[in-house]
């Protein structure tokens, strides 16, 4: 049995290992901000998430404490690193980083451009 | 079992060091605003296995701590990039 719990905490400690690994590779390779964006933010969260679900299997069958705080930091990454990752490629494209090259189309040009059209004017205070 | 957790905290801490390069010579500010909040996820897990090295419970309340401060570090740096100030002055006019 312990045998079983132990493959099983270093089954899920070795997939999160190797994301965290990808997720260097992502960020070092990827040529513009959004594809690193890409790759930080989903491949980082299923790395974080499997090492904490690793050591909630530790806490749990090899010491007999049943965590409930990791349970909450599981459920905490899982929601706010997705929202991270989308306010950060937002701020990034409205202060002005192009993207590649190698990109094909940008619709979101012309939803930003009609937006800033049907802003107030700036006051004089300002 | 103990070698192997050793084995995993020294990967993380090494992409940590890689995730470093970008910080320092990423081409734009959002670059390094990237890097740094997949480093604060590196760090809660780099502070997990930790906790299972010491064999101690209490740095778990930690990962809690850390992953709410990172968050609101992400937040605040992404909204003084956009708009250039991070709690608005005047909330009135829109």
């Amino acid at each position: 049995m312990t045998v079983l719990a132990n493959s099983l905490i270093v089954l899920t400690i070795v997939v999160g290992v190797i994301f965290t690994l990808v997720t260097v590779i992502g960020i070092l390779r990827f040529p513009d901000v959004y594809t690193r964006a890409h790759a930080a933010s989903k491949s980082a969260t299923l790395g974080v998430l499997s090492i904490l679900l690793g050591v909630f299997f530790h806490f749990w069958f090899n010491e007999g404490h049943f965590s409930i705080q990791l349970i909450l930091g599981i459920v905490f990454l899982f929601i706010t690193s997705p929202i991270g990752g989308h306010l950060m490629s937002r701020a990034a494209y409205l202060s002005g980083v192009k993207p590649t090259v190698l990109t094909v189309g940008d619709d979101l040009a012309e939803v930003v451009k009609k937006a800033r059209q049907n802003q107030l004017p700036p006051r004089e205070d300002e | 079992m103990i070698t192997f957790i050793w084995i995993c905290l020294v990967l993380v801490i090494l992409s940590m060091m890689g995730l470093l390069y970008r910080v320092f010579c990423g081409p734009s500010i959002p670059d390094r605003l990237i890097a740094l909040d997949a480093i604060g996820v590196m760090i809660i897990s780099a502070t997990a296995l930790l906790s299972i090295l010491f064999a101690t419970r209490f740095f778990i309340e930690v990962i809690l701590l850390i992953a709410i401060i990172s968050f609101i570090g992400t937040v605040s740096f992404s909204k003084f990039i956009e708009k250039g100030e991070i709690i608005e002055r005047d909330r009135t006019s829109k």
